[in-house]
């Protein structure tokens, strides 16, 4: 099976692969570009721990093929932030939304989709955004919370913005 | 749940993915993936070949057509979703896919390769055939189109052939008066449907004008209620009358069992729902004349 070259943008960093048609884009991100922060439960698109943004939207990455990324921009739970926790991460932390981290990168690419699109989302809306995404140890209301409280503070940053003179 | 290795092509145009399609057994397309990637994780699916249609230009649209509202084969079922062109003129669509999977799902996957995929759980077969929809099955000898009707033709098999392609599908705007109802009950939103009904019709000096009615989940394709129609055509919408007929639709299905939902429940939830569905038309259409 003929391996082809890709090129994408992971992170704002621009990588190149050699990959063989079948390679999950899953399994490019975590064995061929060296970040496993992106986690891989079951494989077959129920779970979402895989979830990582491909250019700004929320896709299973183990039901995509690496070729097909082919020009994409990806983001994964290490491109959050430049560096340290973002405000959702960090909203995450502060609301014990995580316990024992497996879906938290899933979690967090669904968030970031929401948070884009509608800064002000509903509790109901919240529960629609992450309804892909299983948690087994947590407790959804603990993430339900950070992801309100989340967009409560990207809200206030976008205000403080505002205030700042020119 | 890794795939087997097959043959990858991204042609850049439809000539070279119908070319593609024509000339080798065992090549499936590759649209959103949603379906076939899972199926080829868990080895149920084997093909030899994958066409990804992703890179071909003017697919992706959802169209006003005067009489009816165009799909291109790569519009997501986010887009369809979300369209005002579907909210305003197909209701039931955007209701019905509040049960279609999750939002990273429904950001990949096409309704094209929904309705190619076949699955008799699924939502949108059943709308295409409530609403009248065609499908333009494109090859590279020449385009036929397919009635929904003809085009289900059982568990996961429609009338596309192998070196065709669902091009567009094509759904007829109903009269503005039209009411809707889409009932589902499943162990969660975007699950199988455990039983599926949708029902739209007019009411025409209080009595039902052109009603039409599908079910899903309950058999080994979506189906037309064509009996159910012909018997409440011309009646006085009411509850009794709505629960005799959805009573013999209940009865005449022979609907599939798995754990926990055996056939006789399937039975009795058509038996609710259907009512339900039928009651929430008819009462979408009263108002639709207000």
């Amino acid at each position: 099976m003929k391996k082809t070259a890709i090129n994408l943008t992971v992170n704002g960093r621009s990588r190149d692969a050699v990959v063989p048609p079948r390679m999950l884009l899953s399994d490019l991100i975590r064995h061929e570009l060296a970040l496993p922060g992106t986690h891989v439960g079951c494989e077959h698109g129920v779970c979402g721990a895989c979830n990582v943004l491909v250019d700004g939207k929320a896709v299973r990455s183990c039901l995509m093929f690496a070729v097909q990324a082919d020009g994409c921009e990806i983001t994964t739970v290490e491109g959050f932030s430049a560096g340290g926790l973002d405000l959702v991460q960090t909203a995450f932390w502060e609301e014990h939304g995580l316990q024992c981290g497996f879906c938290t990168p899933g979690m967090l690419a669904s968030a970031h989709e929401l948070l884009a699109e509608n800064p002000d989302p509903t509790d109901d809306e919240i529960r629609e955004a992450i309804a892909g995404n299983l948690c087994r140890c947590t407790g959804y209301e603990y993430i339900i919370a950070a992801i309100r409280s989340a967009a409560r503070k990207m809200r206030d940053a976008e205000t403080a913005a505002k205030r700042q003179p020119a | 749940m890794k795939p087997a290795a097959f043959d990858y092509e991204r042609p850049n145009d439809l000539a070279a993915a119908l070319e593609l399609l024509s000339c080798e057994e065992d090549t499936r397309i590759l649209a959103g993936g949603q379906s076939l990637v899972p199926m080829m994780n868990a080895r149920l699916a084997r093909p030899k070949r994958l066409v990804d249609i992703n890179r071909l230009p003017d697919l992706d649209y959802i169209r006003d057509e005067g009489t009816h509202v165009a799909i291109g084969a790569l519009a997501r079922h986010r887009d369809v979703k979300s369209s005002r062109l579907v909210r305003d003129h197909l209701p039931v669509i955007p209701a019905a896919y509040e049960w279609v999977a999750h939002a990273a799902v429904r950001n990949r996957g096409t309704l094209c390769g929904n309705l190619c995929h076949a699955d008799p759980a699924s939502e949108m077969p059943a709308l295409m055939l409530l609403l009248g929809a065609e499908m333009v099955l494109t090859q590279a000898s020449g385009t036929r189109i397919v009635a929904a009707s003809d085009f289900f033709l059982g568990l996961y098999e429609t009338a596309a052939g192998p070196g065709e392609m669902l091009t567009e599908v094509r759904i007829p705007k109903p009269a503005r008066d039209t009411g809707w109802g889409f009932e589902e009950v499943g162990m969660r939103k975007a699950d199988f449907a455990w039983a599926t009904c949708a029902a739209t019709m007019r009411l025409d000096g209080g009595r039902i004008a052109a009603p039409a009615a599908a079910v899903a989940g309950v058999g080994d394709r979506a189906t037309r209620l064509a009996e159910l129609e012909a018997a409440i055509e011309g009646q006085a919408p009411s509850d009794s009358l709505f629960a005799d007929v959805a009573r013999e639709v209940a009865v005449s299905l022979d609907p599939p069992s798995s754990v926990g939902v055996d056939a006789q429940y399937r039975r009795d939830l058509v038996g609710t729902l259907l009512p339900r569905a039928l009651a929430a038309a008819a009462r979408r259409a009263e108002e639709a004349k207000q």
